[in-house]
């Protein structure tokens, strides 16, 4: 073979070792395989790139892909990613590293999943985050076994039907398989009701309920009323959260929920046509036992220094095996320190004009569209964040295409038929205006 | 290696700023308007630091961390390998990162060609038909790969399969998987050569049994040479074979687990694919599955979008970059360095099973660990050796697993690594062992030269710091 910059073995290096181990060939060393597995033919992939050509292939992918201006949030929100969170993420230190089961020279990486942990606890009101998990959905679903294996005999957990849709489809994939029963809660204009709540309990089988802090309408819930009803009956509160906007609304600490679950990407992850995010859970200190997933935490070394560890870890799936109510044996741990540098430099104060600007701006396109008599509005009144919905009262699919063609992703269709649109800190006014100017036009 | 001992939010003092945001002119603002009974109370109490705070930060703690890009990393059933610097550059492309995932399909030809590729490329090393790229792990291709074959046997009617065969010897994640997903576990024995036991398997099989999840070669490193059979008994039986794909390395190139009978398979693109672990992830865990199970990829949806694109975009660039003319030498230079390993030490260390071995192997601990040199009886155990090992800027291997040998440690080299290096590694295990035998104590007290020596675990769990605050 011709050299290869990913092999360093050369002829006399490939000639030393087959003579060490006692075998004439590389070949030989497959001995053991039934001959007629070893694949014979020529796999069916592209020749070899050079790194160059490598880099214009995928330059060349790149040049196809619209670029446009994002108005759409829906899980994935388009705020701004600081240049220092690349810089420092891309450390091959931190990249190339494996889980840090040797503390002693995983340092790093432990020390910043404890800041990590402690960040999710501060923005959630909670006492005790894991070390992070897939994304927000996948986070949802944990925290339904979660619930399940806190309320030992009850088996129902019940969804609001205001959790964004890909979290209702994920929840229901995994609860299928595992086998437990699930309900919904009805919305009553706009928020998820209280009434429909109550009447759900009242079958005395409901382990917990999960319920968005921000609604798929982008409407910010009030759950006066919500912890008193769940834990009368004896049920835990999950709550679905985007962290960023917790830095200004209601905790779910604050609201005597009792697990915090969601995703981090609103905290200056890249959309990346949808991953990698992060998921994050964090609960009250009676749940931890219960809590999937790895957790760091303090301690002192034989020398009496300060250092961390992965810690609680009979918790999780490779002690427990076949008895477990979780698989998650890795978490997204870049993407926690992504999230975590983010949170540093942000701080309180740049997270609150981060929302403000987001709300200020979002209001003010959600105004300029009513303007144009093109909509009307679905719940009046009733507060937003970042996103809002309206009815179209023009052809949704003239409006899309004459967004998308003027470089906007915006008007994103709903299952009932509205439009939603997304404002964050990265859209300017000067853009706004130049999308409601086109919204004129349909 | 130093030692720094900050946390960010003891660096943090009150009116100090790190970030740099537009004006708000839009004349609306948020703390005026947002309703009392929803508003947060206080401010969250997070760090107050300037940029520069941030970076000095991060930077010391890096320098704390080993990584690939430091030094070897021989840990079994991980598949350290080089993570290409190519791979990050495609990776941070702009366009890329600033694709919504939910717009239409016309505004993105690129991405989804990165998804056609993939999928082709992937059936062509593996024999498997097709690929979904939604799970963001192995373990959680597992649980997608059992959701599917479960997924079969339902939409056949054939309710009663609720039982999945998986080998004593499997990853902790396969009955936890198989747990998640409703299944029973059924655990068949490893025989005296570390494979799965084809008698044992007999009696388990029967109308109960959905599948059997098996690692071929398994976590010891050898090759379940049986799987002829065991794919025709448990596909007569009407069950289906679930390919744990961790262990894939040594195969690529040169055998694809579609031609022996796999029906479903994940594959980690953070060890096969060379992708970089992050610390623990993001990784990647597409699942493939033979043409008659195609049609149920798309109920699996088991995560939020479009599976983690940049990871995919890393292996991709991997793939290209192989292509058809160096796949061919992957698996084997995995399987040679790892062989030679094994035969280099094992006048040192004990050695089970002494066969062929495929990308990795497992020592059952030390030939003479020094016993009767220690005052209290103890000799070295392999936590000291592998202890140890961190004191010459090596990584450890995985010891303990896989759980049939009592000392095990795992040793995986993959196809990246120099025979220099890898003699290097060898020459410090083997002093190792003649430290062991001389003087256990060195190796019961290391690390040494380490930024931290070894922590107090114990109270880690029993007294839980979890976070800044706590105490």
């Amino acid at each position: 073979m011709a050299g290869f910059a990913y092999f360093p073995h050369t002829g006399d290096d490939i000639r030393a070792m087959l003579d060490k181990i006692g075998v004439k060939s590389l070949e030989d060393l497959y001995a053991d395989v039934p001959q007629d597995y070893i694949y014979k033919g020529e796999y069916d992939l592209p020749d070899a790139m050079s790194e160059q050509q490598v880099r214009d292939f995928f330059a060349g992918l790149d040049a196809k892909d619209a670029k446009l201006k994002v108005f759409v949030g829906a899980g994935a929100y388009d705020h701004y990613t600081p240049s220092v969170i690349p810089y420092l993420t891309q450390r091959s230190e931190f990249i190339t590293a494996y889980t840090p089961y040797q503390a002693e020279i995983s340092q790093g990486t432990l020390r910043y999943i404890f800041e990590y942990q402690s960040t999710i606890c501060k923005l959630t009101g909670m006492d005790i985050s894991n070390a992070s998990m897939y994304d927000g959905p996948t986070a949802a679903a944990e925290a339904v076994r979660m619930a399940i294996a806190c309320a030992k005999k009850k088996p129902r957990v019940l969804l609001s039907k205001g959790l964004l849709p890909n979290v209702l489809k994920v929840v229901e994939t995994y609860s299928k398989f595992y086998g437990n029963p699930l309900g919904y809660i009805e919305m009553e204009n706009g928020r998820t009701s209280l009434a429909s709540l109550r009447k759900e309990l009242e079958a005395g089988d409901v382990a917990g309920i999960i319920v968005p802090a921000i609604n798929r309408y982008g409407i910010i819930e009030d759950y006066t009323g919500f912890a008193e009803a769940v834990h009368e009956a004896k049920g835990i509160v999950v709550e679905y959260c985007d962290p960023s906007a917790l830095a200004v609304i209601k905790t779910p600490g604050e609201w005597d929920f009792d697990v915090a679950v969601g995703d981090g990407q609103p905290l200056g992850i890249p959309l990346c046509y949808g991953g990698p995010y992060v998921g994050f859970m964090a609960c009250r200190k009676d749940y931890v036992r219960k809590m999937p997933g790895r957790i760091v935490g303090q301690t002192v070394d034989a020398d009496g220094k300060r250092c961390f560890v992965l810690t609680l870890q009979a918790r999780e799936q490779h002690i427990r095996r076949e008895k477990a109510t979780s698989n998650i044996c890795s978490n997204e741990s870049l993407m926690a320190l992504w999230v975590t540098v983010y949170a540093s430099l942000m701080g309180p104060e740049g997270l609150k004009k981060v929302n403000g600007l987001s709300y200020a701006g979002a209001h003010y396109l959600h105004d300029q569209l009513l303007a144009t008599g093109k909509f009307q509005e679905v719940f009046p009144g009733v507060p937003f964040l970042k996103e809002f919905v309206l009815k179209p009262l023009v052809s949704v699919e003239k409006l899309q295409q004459k967004l998308l063609d003027g470089g906007f992703f915006a008007a994103l269709q709903t299952e009932e038929g509205y439009v939603s649109f997304c404002v964050t800190e990265k859209r300017t006014k000067a853009e706004i205006d130049a999308l409601v100017a086109l919204v004129k036009e349909v | 290696m130093k030692y720094y001992d900050k946390l960010i939010f003891e660096l943090s003092k009150p009116g100090r700023t790190g970030y740099s945001l537009p004006e708000n002119e839009y004349g609306r603002c948020l703390c005026c308007e947002l309703p009392e009974g929803l508003k947060r109370a206080q401010a969250p109490e997070l760090p107050e630091v300037s940029e520069i705070d941030v970076v000095r930060h991060y930077t010391n703690l890096s320098q704390m961390n080993f990584g690939v890009d430091t030094g070897f990393y021989p840990l079994g059933s991980c598949t350290m390998k080089y993570n290409p610097k190519i791979n990050e550059e495609i990776a941070a492309i702009p366009g890329f990162n600033g694709l919504h995932p939910l717009q239409p399909a016309s505004t993105v030809p690129g991405a989804l060609a990165v998804y056609e590729g993939m999928d082709k490329a992937l059936a062509a090393i593996t024999g498997m038909a097709h690929f979904t790229f939604l799970p963001c792990a192995g373990a959680h291709g597992e649980l997608t790969g059992l959701m599917i074959m479960r997924q079969y046997h339902m939409s056949r009617g054939d309710l009663a399969r609720t039982k999945v065969i998986v080998p004593d010897s499997a990853h902790g994640t396969n009955p936890a998987s198989a747990a998640v997903c409703g299944l029973e576990i059924v655990e068949v024995k490893s025989n005296a050569n570390g494979l799965v036991d084809v008698e044992d398997l007999k009696p388990l099989l029967g109308p109960e049994i959905a599948g059997i999840m098996m690692t071929n070669p398994n976590t010891l490193g050898l090759f379940e040479k049986e799987i002829k059979e065991i794919a025709a008994l448990v596909h007569e039986c009407g069950g289906l074979l679930y390919y744990d794909g961790a262990n894939m390395n040594p195969l690529l190139g040169v055998v694809r687990p579609g031609d022996m009978g796999f029906d479903i398979m994940h594959l980690n693109l953070h060890k096969t694919f060379s992708t970089p672990h992050g610390g623990g992830g993001p990784g990647s865990g597409p699942v493939g599955v033979a043409q008659h199970l195609a049609k149920f990829l798309p109920e699996t949806r088991v995560s939020g979008f479009n599976g983690n694109f940049g990871v995919i975009l890393r292996a991709y660039a991997y793939i290209l970059a192989l292509g058809r003319q160096n796949i061919k030498f992957a698996g084997k230079f995995a399987t040679l360095s790892a062989n030679y390993i094994k035969e280099c030490l094992k006048d040192k260390y004990k050695l089970p099973i002494p066969s062929i071995c495929k990308h990795e192997f497992v020592y059952d601990g030390l030939i003479n660990d020094g016993a009767d040199k220690a005052e209290d009886g103890h000799g070295a155990t392999t936590l000291d050796v592998a202890k140890r090992l961190l004191d010459f800027g090596f990584h450890a291997p995985t010891i303990y697993f896989p759980l049939l040998f009592h000392q095990a440690l795992m040793i995986e080299p993959t196809e990246t690594e120099s025979k220099e290096t890898i003699d290097e590694f060898i020459g410090v295990m083997r002093r190792i062992a003649d430290e062991a035998a001389a003087d256990p104590m060195i190796l019961r007290n290391a690390p040494h030269n380490t930024p931290i020596r070894r922590p107090d675990e114990t109270t880690a769990a029993r007294q839980p710091i979890l976070k800044y605050g706590d105490q």
